[in-house]
């Protein structure tokens, strides 16, 4: 089990009880809305669609059963039930009043969560492979560094105002889990001559433009972390552009500047920083991989686990598509998917929330991860645990057999929730799955990434879905452009936009035209969507998107 | 968005925002602010209705954000031209909350008074 400790607590609570003090002052006329907003802002508090939105942090995306029960309060007890996983593996509440958000700060504090820099331009979660400490090709336990960088960034005054927000991921497997292709910072935990190190990318970012990461630093020793992080990111807080803030992200600095002049001056601005680091951040370091250190694995037969799978279809096939290899025998992560028929991507009811906290405890080590892709893991399960624990989630709807697969789709709330939103990404989700379910194709499928955004902001990753959906507003009428061949994982790669959009009810028969001709054309079932459409490239595709147009 | 939306006779408008308290969207009426679109003040007059909007900007120890946008005459009092402002008007599709469950229980409570 792991030590939570993520913050402070005594500087949490000072926090909580500035920002009550601020809806007081608020509330009262002593501040404007414009003074206020700022600094609901810095606590992660929005006014969307239909209301307050409340974004609590989960620092990546690692979280004990105790504080998942307060996320489970906190839904009940001042939001309407349930809770909403970001790609970001934070929670998002869609419905607090602006005078209950003081107490729902307060709750958090008491277990150590918290909402600071879950918005404006600061240094925001630090994501990483959920199954972190636990996967089996992992070159190192990436938490300890995330958790070095959490504490650094929080607070740090020279990064407060940065040019725009800034996003850090780090990666820790043999493969990239954590897309740190697509983020400011992305860090590749990597070994060279027996020494532990970071592949350093940056630049990486979604949104309007979308643009891939790039390799400023192929090693970076793992003890000269901060140093070379703060370096970046004081070259980008002078050089990156505050006159427009569509090109004030790092990704468009990198673009403009070019990579070698940005590499350039960080090495520069390293030199002199490292200077500063007088050992500090290694002695901290030290306690956070204390903090991290492994759970006692057991050693047990799975004789059980083999039994019920020979016996039990469901649970085989849940077995085959949601679990993920462990690096201890007799072990495996689970993938609880929050991607259950008529169920949002992303949301967990208390209820469930409860229920994933108390299974944790049974037979997961005590420990939860929130997945960027709005699943949740449990990254520590004897095999033998495993029949007891699906039937638990069976009787929570959480037992879906799909990671990875059609139904398993990102999408952001859209303008089902959000103010930014140009069309609605949850129905679309939810008719896509839906209708695969129905005509019994997901399993013959097999992987497939399908992404949704309800506006260029691009919360959905829909540029790095196999198939990538974006919600547009087109003369006052939903309308989706599809795009194709993105991937976030195994060759990072920005989706191309297939054509012309199409109405909301058209969505679902072109995706299923488009993955008929992917049936059609494979060399056979271990051929993905992708791994075809990278093969044979946009043609049949297209055509099948749009067939007028292939006939005219 | 349609912050900067200008009412005429031929497109009127109403003014809506959030209340400042709870989050919920609401809208500007005769005797203040109500949760429910359909009572909302419909304005056809340029400067009648900029004039209420800087009284709604001054509000803003009841309100946040308020703006006028586009609506229609209906029989039941002004309704949304955008989907946008439906959304806003009903609630979110995935969830049975919002303002259409306000909604639902006024329908019920009519068609209980009138068995």
């Amino acid at each position: 089990m792991f030590d939570v400790r993520p913050v402070e607590t005594d500087y949490v609570r000072h926090r909580a009880a500035q920002f009550r003090a601020q809806v007081e002052r608020r509330l009262d006329g002593s501040l404007t809305e414009e003074e206020f907003r700022p600094l609901r802002l810095m606590n992660g508090v929005y006014l969307q669609l239909h209301a307050y939105m409340l974004r609590v942090a989960i620092p990546y995306g690692t979280i004990s059963p105790d504080q998942m029960r307060t996320l489970a309060l906190l839904a009940q007890k001042w939001d309407k039930g349930y809770g909403h996983f970001t790609t970001r593996q934070n929670i998002q509440y869609n419905w607090p009043k602006l005078v209950d958000i003081p107490d729902m700060l307060d709750a958090l504090a008491d277990v150590g969560m918290h909402a600071i820099q879950t918005s404006g331009n600061t240094i925001r979660n630090v994501t990483t492979d959920a199954f972190a400490g636990a996967a089996f090709d992992e070159v190192a336990d990436p938490r300890p560094y995330a958790e070095l960088l959490r504490s650094w960034s929080t607070d740090h005054a020279e990064f407060q105002f940065l040019p725009r927000k800034f996003k850090i991921a780090i990666s820790s497997g043999k493969k990239d889990r954590a897309v740190i292709a697509a983020h400011d910072i992305g860090l590749r935990l990597i070994e060279r001559d027996g020494k532990t190190g970071f592949e350093v990318w940056i630049g990486g970012g979604l949104g309007r433009t979308p643009l891939l990461g790039q390799v400023v630093r192929d090693f970076l020793p793992e003890e000269d972390l901060l140093p070379y992080v703060e370096a970046i990111i004081a070259t980008y807080n002078l050089s990156g552009r505050r006159d427009n803030k569509y090109k004030a992200r790092i990704k468009i600095t990198v673009m403009e500047r070019g990579l070698d002049t940005m590499r350039a001056e960080i090495e520069e601005e390293f030199k002199a920083r490292r200077r500063d680091f007088h050992g500090a951040d290694r002695d901290a370091l030290s306690v956070f991989k204390d903090r991290f250190r492994a759970p006692s694995f057991r050693n047990a037969p799975v004789d059980g686990y083999e039994a019920e799978r020979a016996a039990n279809a469901a649970f085989r096939s849940w077995t085959d598509t949601n679990l993920h290899a462990h690096r201890i025998d007799g072990y495996a992560s689970v993938i609880v998917t929050l991607k259950a028929p008529g169920q949002t991507p992303g949301d967990a009811s208390a209820e469930q929330m409860r229920l994933l906290a108390d299974l944790a405890e049974r037979y997961g080590h005590h420990d939860l991860r929130i997945m960027h892709d709005q699943n949740v893991a449990l990254p520590h399960v004897h095999k033998s645990d495993l029949p007891a624990l699906y039937a638990a989630l069976r009787e929570a709807n959480l037992a879906t057999a799909n990671a990875g697969l059609t139904s398993d789709i990102i999408a952001c709330p859209g303008m089902d929730y959000c103010a930014l939103a140009t069309a609605r990404s949850i129905p679309i989700a939810e008719e896509i799955a839906d209708h695969f379910r129905a005509v019994g194709l997901e399993e013959e499928i097999g992987n497939l990434n399908i992404r949704i955004s309800g506006c260029i902001n691009a919360c959905g990753h829909h540029h790095l879905g196999h198939i990538g959906i974006l919600g547009l507003d087109r003369a006052g009428v939903e309308n989706y452009q599809i795009t194709l061949g993105g991937d976030a994982y195994d060759i990072p790669a920005i989706g191309e936009r297939a054509g012309a959009g199409f109405p909301a009810e058209e969505v679902v028969p072109a995706i299923d035209r488009l993955l008929r001709a992917y049936l059609e054309v494979r060399e056979d079932a271990s051929e993905r969507f992708i791994d075809a459409y990278r093969r044979l490239g946009p043609a049949p595709f297209k055509a099948a998107l749009y067939p007028a147009a292939a006939h005219a | 968005m349609s912050k900067a939306f200008t009412p005429s006779a031929a497109r009127p408008g109403v003014i809506t925002a959030n209340d400042l308290r709870q989050g919920h969207n609401v809208w500007m009426c005769e005797d203040g602010w109500t949760a429910d679109p359909r009572q909302a003040t419909l304005y056809e007059d340029e400067a009648i209705a900029e004039l209420a909007l800087l009284q709604a900007i001054g509000q803003a120890n009841l309100v946040v954000g308020p703006y006028l946008v586009e609506a229609r005459r209906g029989p039941d009092g002004p309704e949304p031209t955008h989907f946008r402002e439906a959304f806003r008007q009903r609630g979110p599709s995935n969830y049975f909350h919002g303002i259409q469950v306000d909604q639902q229980a006024e329908t019920q409570k009519t068609e209980t008074a009138h068995v």
